[in-house]
């Protein structure tokens, strides 16, 4: 059996790529793939709906992590989807065989371990399988405090499951990782990325213009049922700390990279205080959840004016964290 | 965020679990702490989960009474929409729609009985009758 070592993430596609990196030898914590990977970001998608609720992202596209830590660190994964369940099944069996660790994609509703009340259509959730025994394959679900395990039916329904983000069997693991990075080059690659993409996304949709957006659309909540209105605050609220962004939306995860970040580079003074700045926009994007929660349990009229401020004060708090990042030049 | 002030409210919600939520300790270092739970995060997941709860049980009514095929209820009841289903299934939504009619339910091939019961994790014979949900 394989000596894998179970570890508790914020987020399941992070914390997969950290786990699976530290298995080969190399160690990168749970931020430093989110910071890396250029995770962080902010997207309103008021025409994409899913279950009725427009898309709202804290983070990229899924699969972007492991593409992007893929890239920038110069990695080699390999990638299988399988069209026939069967040889996806045997695919999975086989990589355990041979002693491997393999990152799978599925959906969250049918994993039986998850809690009931967590059970949603999501197919683009991500685990390892790390080994098998007589009652099913041993899972290390990063969102999960412990290693889980799941039957072989369950495990197959949520991997072959179709509809939007159909992981198609999706498994992966690496083939080339380097026992050493040098990590500089990346560091400063990786957040002035996220810092420009953030400050300067031409679309109103995306970046801090799409956080502006979303405090106008709650504004105009004021002409819907109120029902729907206390639905729309909820779903920004399950976004952001409900489906694992260890807290605020990966606001604080990010902190945790600039602190790292500024470690290596000989304890950089201004990304100690980015990090320091991100923790205090973290704690806003908190108040704001806490805001609108005590708005869906009161009976009196909903404070539309006092939540949509709220959300463009974070967004101008969150401008000087990325406008201090670009004042970073890492001398390299 | 400090790490004593992660909130631990134990959250029905995450049914004994744990998550991972990162914090700053007393020397400003941020790292991961298990949380039980936050009441502002258990408010919103118990908003969205009692929604589709009465969503199921609108649709268990509309079947019950006949305007409506147990397709209709078994959909909600596993949490979906006829959006999902029909991302789930490979079927236009007006010919789910049209299989909402209990009538043309009733007379609905074996074949796509089928692929209704693989999306929705139920046998066929499941599918086609209203469970007794009375005790809940």
């Amino acid at each position: 059996m394989n000596k894998f070592e179970h570890s508790h993430a914020a987020h399941c596609e992070s914390g997969v790529m950290s786990s699976m990196l530290r298995h080969h030898g190399l160690n990168l914590s749970e931020p430093m793939v989110f910071g890396l990977s250029e995770g962080l970001t902010f997207a309103y998608l008021p025409f994409l709906k899913l279950g009725g609720m427009p898309l709202i992202a804290y983070r990229s596209m899924p699969k972007s992590i492991i593409k992007t830590l893929t890239k920038n660190l110069k990695l080699t994964m390999k990638l299988e989807t399988f069209s026939n369940q069967e040889k996806g099944e045997d695919r999975l069996d086989e990589l355990l065989d041979e002693g491997k660790i393999a990152g799978l994609q599925s959906s969250v509703y049918w994993l039986p371990y998850f809690p009931e009340e967590m059970r949603f259509h999501f197919n683009a959730h991500n685990l390892i399988v790390y080994g098998k025994d007589e009652d099913g394959y041993l899972i290390s679900d990063p969102v999960f405090e412990n290693s889980v395990k799941c039957d072989k039916k369950s495990l197959s329904k949520a991997r072959f499951v179709k509809g939007v983000m159909a992981p198609k069997g999706l498994l992966y693991y690496p083939e080339f990782i380097p026992k050493e990075v040098d990590l500089k080059p990346v560091i400063v690659k990786s957040i002035k990325k996220t810092a420009k993409t953030m400050l300067n996304t031409p679309v109103p949709i995306a970046g801090l213009k799409g956080i502006k957006y979303l405090a106008k659309s709650i504004l105009k909540l004021d002409s819907k049922d109120k029902r729907y209105a206390k639905l729309f605050l909820g779903h920004i609220v399950r976004m952001q700390e409900e489906i694992g962004t260890g807290g605020a939306g990966f606001r604080y995860i990010y902190a945790a990279f600039l602190q790292e970040a500024s470690e290596i580079f000989n304890h950089d003074e201004v990304l100690i205080e980015a990090s320091r700045l991100m923790l205090d926009v973290g704690d806003k994007w908190r108040e704001f959840a806490l805001m609108i929660a005590k708005a869906i349990k009161s009976k009196e009229e909903i404070n539309l004016k006092e939540i949509s401020d709220k959300l463009i004060s974070i967004g101008d708090e969150e401008a000087k964290v990325y406008k201090k990042i670009l004042e970073f030049h890492g001398n390299i | 965020m400090n790490t004593d002030s992660v909130p631990q409210d134990n959250s029905s919600t995450y049914a004994d679990n744990k998550k991972a939520i990162y914090a700053a300790d007393t020397d400003g270092k941020v790292k991961v702490v298990g949380s039980s739970g936050w009441s502002a995060e258990e408010t919103v997941t118990k908003q969205a989960i009692e929604e589709l709860r009465n969503q199921a049980k609108d649709a268990y009514n509309d079947v019950k009474n006949g305007e409506k095929s147990s397709l209709y209820y078994h959909m909600y009841d596993i949490r979906m929409d006829l959006q999902v289903l029909s991302e789930s299934t490979g079927f236009f939504k007006w010919t789910i729609i049209r299989d909402f009619k209990p009538l043309i339910f009733e007379q609905i091939s074996q074949k796509r009985l089928l692929v209704y019961a693989d999306a929705l994790g139920k046998t066929p014979s499941e599918l086609k009758s209203l469970p007794d949900i009375s005790r809940e």
